[in-house]
Formats: structure tokens, sequence, C-alpha cells
């Protein structure tokens, strides 16, 4: 159907697809929906690199790809290394990189290959102020193994090496606070993101585009295969989990914290409420939840008054 | 002109990276390769070489920025040892796999435990079935020259391999020797500019790299590593020739030294070979019949070479600074899988030395030279040795 250029432009998301239909994600996949929001936001400019994760399934095997940008897959964790040296050989080549129109060079990776294996070099790459995006796209815990807990996986998840059973062993650590780690770098951009709110992701997308140096978006990206959640409720989840202030949007920009719409809007909802949708978390006890709810509330509190005192 | 240099061989490789002109360079520290970047970075500093220089947190991501910066199509470069090398091992098959033509420059070093930061070819030897090519130095010019040989062999499109070049620890990384620097405009005029056409990410060309293989598609990727180091060899070999006409300097796979006649030939690499050379002259003045073997390339290994020096003698003695437990030497596996089938075929007998920065002295060669003897006139006992081994603290 051909849409008419006037309509186009009124839409709030750029009309041109660089991410193919064929890909091979789950339904209600997040990490789909990020990839093509990142590929609607960049067009051509962007030259992905890919850590073994389920995105190098979603991308499609040889000599298949659903992605219309260049695109390499490199080692698990090697993402930060790998945009690095890509970003110094596209310099040295004389490409602009990052900036209005610059060429942006991008890393996608998971929680796992984020939090855990990767967090050196992502370190590395955060450090030494390369012009590139990380952007770790969080579905709380190892899902292309097969649903295994990370250290950005939720208390009181289920996942298949916390599974519950009679001696009660479910996920028993808070969720790590990735961000918090890659704002201790100091870099220039930092924030959070969810598919359920494409619009703001687009916008720090463009950010992160505009800002020289390094940055960091932490997109919230529903998994309805490893959250046992039914697949037509990953927007609304992750809708939740903002509304909650289980996941808040927020930014950190040349020192300066910023939380977003809507996060700022309400008072948070019950965390219940982001629970209830999810099989990941049946096995919870009222006390299980009561421990998360008081953990929530307290780093959206500690949020707030880093907004406020360096807002 | 060329002009020479007293230097040690880290310095020599510097000096061939920067003659070499890499865009990207990343690297870590580690004993005994260090000055390798330390020097590099000084030429970038006093803007004798244009080049990126990506201060990584690892071995690991130094090859894997290299991998990065190699497959956005720029030459380049880094160098390790031991522990380095072996923390960089996955990323190797990924460079092979994905035909990237990136050098390293490895100070050959043991491998832990216990911590040992001195010389054997354990760091390289152990990398030997990741696809890359593998030379190995006897001194400094050839610590020098061999890694601007490597990046003409692996960027050469038959072959589209990486390379590493092996020099002992301390041996030679530390040691000081007159070297030759060729003319920047001579190397340039014989490496040329990498322009890569196979395969490299550019925002203008939309496409995906070392995506899923599946079991209908990954053996053939395999077999295509093997066909391009089976290239390798004729490459190498024609490297060579084109690198005596412009540097005047010969190069062999594997270099001869008196075999002719010889009853026994003591075959081995890096910078024990110039200690076996002289031991040869010492036993030829004694009227024994013995000459010497320098493999200088490793991987593609020089099965057809091997085979023509099988036929000049009667005992084959491999002398090795690495182990490959309940085998052997690597190099004496692969020597025995070059004579397999051969129809008449030498004694060939394996001596594991050296190892850890242990001194090679002519004593320990005596050794070896009364085995082969004794294996010649009575028949091969055992074959694998380990020399100069205090069995009084075993």
């Amino acid at each position: 159907m051909e849409i008419p250029e006037n309509v186009k432009k009124r839409l709030s998301l750029p009309f041109e697809e660089n991410f193919y239909a064929g890909h091979t994600a789950c339904q209600g996949c997040g990490a789909a929906l990020g990839l093509r929001y990142v590929l609607k936001a960049y067009g051509k400019k962007a030259i992905f690199t890919i850590p073994a994760c389920c995105s190098t399934i979603i991308a499609g095997p040889w000599p298949y790809s659903a992605f219309n940008a260049p695109l390499f897959h490199t080692a698990f964790e090697t993402t930060g290394a790998v945009i690095s040296g890509i970003e110094a050989a596209l310099k040295a080549k004389g490409y602009k990189v990052k900036g209005e129109d610059g060429i942006m060079v991008i890393g996608w990776a998971g929680d796992g290959g984020t939090a855990d294996i990767g967090l050196q070099a992502l370190s590395g790459f955060l450090e030494r102020g390369h012009d590139g995006l990380y952007i770790m796209y969080d579905n709380e815990a190892y899902m292309n193994t097969g649903i295994q807990r990370s250290s950005s996986t939720p208390y009181g998840a289920w996942t298949t090496n916390t599974p519950g059973g009679k001696k009660h062993f479910l996920e028993r650590r808070h969720k790590k606070k990735v961000i918090d780690i890659v704002i201790a770098h100091k870099i220039p951009y930092a924030a959070t993101a969810s598919v359920a709110f494409p619009e703001d992701f687009m916008k720090k997308l463009k950010k992160a585009q505009k800002i020289p140096g390094p940055s960091f978006i932490q997109l919230f990206a529903p998994c309805p295969t490893g959250w046992r959640s039914p697949t037509d409720k990953s927007i609304e989840i992750a809708r939740l989990a903002v509304q909650t202030a289980y996941f808040p949007l927020f930014e950190y920009e040349n020192g300066k914290y910023k939380i977003n719409m809507p996060s700022t809007k309400k008072e948070p909802k019950p965390i219940e409420e982001f629970l209830k949708l999810q099989g990941r978390f049946k096995y919870m006890s009222k006390d299980d939840i009561e421990v998360l709810q008081k953990w929530v509330l307290h780093e959206w509190e500690e949020l707030k008054k880093k907004a406020e005192v360096f807002g | 002109m060329p002009i020479k240099k007293v230097m040690k061989a880290n310095e020599a490789a510097a000096w061939a990276a920067k003659l070499a002109k890499p865009k990207v360079i990343a690297a870590f520290p580690i004993t005994p390769s260090t000055l390798v970047p330390e020097k590099i970075s000084e030429f970038i500093a006093d803007g004798e070489l244009d080049a990126e220089f990506i201060k990584v947190e690892s071995e690991h991501s130094a090859i894997s920025a290299c991998v990065g910066a190699s497959a956005a199509g720029v030459r380049t470069f880094t160098a390790t040892a031991s522990q380095g090398l072996a923390l960089m091992h996955e990323i190797l098959f990924i460079a092979a796999g994905m035909r990237l033509p990136i050098v390293i420059a490895v100070g050959n070093r043991s491998l832990s435990a216990p911590i040992n930061i001195w010389n054997d070819w354990q760091d390289s030897i152990s990398e030997r079935d990741t696809g890359w090519i593998q030379f190995y130095a006897e001194n400094n010019q050839e610590a020098l020259d061999l890694i601007i040989a490597a990046y003409k062999a692996a960027e050469d499109e038959r072959v589209l391999l990486p390379a590493m070049v092996g020099f002992d620890a301390f041996i030679l990384t530390h040691t000081v020797e007159p070297v030759e620097i060729p003319d920047q405009e001579v190397v340039d005029e014989f490496l040329g500019e990498y322009v890569p056409k196979h395969a490299y990410v550019d925002p203008k060309r939309p496409i995906t790299q070392g995506s899923l293989g599946f079991p209908a598609h990954y053996m053939e990727t395999r077999y295509k590593v093997w066909e391009a180091m089976e290239n390798a060899r004729e490459v190498i070999k024609e490297v060579f020739d084109k690198f005596e006409k412009t540097f005047g300097r010969r190069y062999h796979i594997i270099e001869e030294y008196k075999t002719d006649d010889a009853e026994i030939v003591l075959v081995t690499m890096g910078s024990l070979a110039g200690t076996v050379k002289e031991f040869v002259d010492k036993k030829r003045e004694e009227g024994v019949k013995i000459g010497a073997a320098k493999i200088t390339v490793y991987r593609p290994f020089p099965i057809e070479e091997i085979r023509a020096l099988a036929k000049k003698t009667k005992v084959l003695a491999l002398l090795e600074k690495d182990i490959s437990f309940s085998v052997g030497g690597a190099v004496f596996a692969d020597t025995s899988r070059a004579l397999i089938n051969e129809k008449e075929k030498p004694i060939i007998l394996d001596f594991i030395l050296g190892l850890g920065g242990r001194d090679v002295t002519f004593q320990n060669l005596e050794e070896v030279v009364d085995i082969a003897k004794k294996a010649l006139e009575e028949g091969v006992k055992e074959e694998v040795y380990w020399i100069g081994l205090r069995k009084e603290i075993l």
C-alpha cells in the first residue's frame, strides 16, 4: 500500500524499514522490535556488531539477513572491543563517525553479553572514549541458551537454573544496575529506554548520534519465551515495568540526570501488576514480592534524588 | 639507502610494523612483548607513524579490536606472548574464519603454571590449528623481515589468512643485534596498500559477516581455510623470492645447513637454529656427518620440504621447545605425518628441551647426537626424549 508523503511525515516514527520481515525472532520478541527501531532511526548510517546471542539467530543464518545495514557477528564477550576496532578503522579511512549524519557504530548485545561476559570489553570501550553506541537489550536472562539467569535477572524470577522447586530455589539476587556501572565511567550519554515507548527510544537514539564519545542505552526488551508471558502482552509488560518504577526511563547527559516521561508522571503502581502477567514470577511468595517491592521503591527514590541533586 | 641499527627483536618488530603502516594497532602489555607496542607508541607520538592505537584492556580485546578494524578494511597489527596469546585463542579462529589478514608479533614464551616468563614455543605452537600462518625467526633481522613478509603472504588474495611471527622471548626480544632497516619507499612498493575486495564492513555496502553457518555450509567454510592454507605454500615461496629480489635477503620455508651427506639432521626452529648450526660446525670438524635444518614456516607445515630433507638422511632429530602431552612435540607429530606413507624414511626422534627458558647447551646437543647414533646402530627404543631434565629434583 502506498502511503502519501504528507502522512509519512506525520508519523511519530520514520516510515522507512531497514529491518525486514522474515527474521527469525519468537513472537512478541522485544529485541526484534528494538532492532527495528534502531534501523529506523539510523537507516543506512548504522553498522552493527552483534555477539553470540538471540540476535545472531534473529538476523538470520547464512545466506540470509534481515538487516539492510552492515552487520558483523562476533564472539560473546567482544562487542565493546570489536566496535572500538571498527570505529578506529572507519576514522582512519576518513569516515565521519557519529555527529549529525555521522556513521553510527553500534554494539547490540544482550544482558548476559553486556552485564556478565562482555562487561570488561564494554568498560574498555566506554573508558577509552570511542565514538560509538552500545545498546544492551535487556531481557533479563540468557535466553538464547535456554533461559538461564544472568546478573540482570530480577529477584524472585524463575529461570532454568533458578527453577523454584521444593527448596524454593528462585533467583535470590537483585538485578544488577549495569547502567550505574556505565555511568561510573562518566561517559557523555547514557539512558534507559523501553520498547513500549518507541518515540522516547527514538529520541534517545538521535541524541546518542549527536553527542560525541561513547553512548550507552539499556533497552528493556520483554521475552515471552523466557518470561513465560503471553506473546501479545510484551508491550503491556514493558509499559508496566516503567509504570511500576521497576525500569524507570531516564537519561544521564554530561553529568546530569533526567527522569523521562512517563516515569515522572505518577506514583509507581504496585509491582504485582508487573509480575502477574509473567509466569516467571509465579513461584514468588508474598514475602518475596515484598522484598522486590521494597527494592524497586528504594532504587526509584535513589534515582529521584540523583535527578534532584544532579538534574 | 637502508640503515643499520643495533636493536632488540622487539624493536625490530616495531620497526617492521612502522614500515608496514598499519592503520589500527590494538595492544596490551605482556612480558616479553611489551616493548613492541611501547616503541610503536613512540613512533606515533613522534608523528613517524599515522595510526590509531587502541590501548585495550586485555589481549582478548586486542585481537577483537583488530578483528573489527581488519573487517572494516584496514591493515592491523598487534603483539603479544604466552598467556596473552592463549587469551586470544577463540578470536584467532574467528580472524581466520573471517579471512582477516591480521599480523601478530609473538615473543615466544612458556605458559603457566608455574608462572614463567622465559622462552619456549608452547604459546604459538598451541595455536597451530587456528588457521593462522606461522613464521619463526632465528634472529632480530628475521623478526623484522618476516613480519613484512607475513603481511605480503597474508594479504594475498589466494590466501587471506592471518599470520603470526614468533621470535624467542629474551633470547631475541631483549637482546640487541645489528638490524638492517629497509627504506620506507621500498617497503611501500613491496607491500602496497591493503585493499580488501572480499568482505569488509562498509556503510555503503550492507553485507553481513560471520553469520550463523548451518551444518549445510559450515564445513565448506572450513575447507576454504584449508584451501587457503594450501595456497599459502606457493604464495610464501613467491613472497620469499620477491623479498630476496627487493631486499637482498633470502628466506627458505626450511633452511638446510650441511645436510647433503648428513646421516643425522637436527631439525629445529627459532633462535635455537643458530646454536645448532654452530654445533654442526663443531661436529663436522670432528668428522661426524651431521647437518641442521631450520623450519621458518611452521604453518602451512612444510610437508614437501620435510620429505625432500628426509631423503637425504638417516635420522631426523627434532629439537622442540614445546610438548603435546602423551604424543611428544608438535613438530614431531607433524613431521611423522609428512613421512607416514613414504616407502623409505629415516628414523624420526623427538627431543623436548629448553622449556621455560632453560638453556640449550652443546652438552645437551651431544646427548641428542649420542641417542641418534645409538638408534641408528641398535634400532629405535623410544621416540621421545626429554633433554636437560634435572632428574635430581624430580
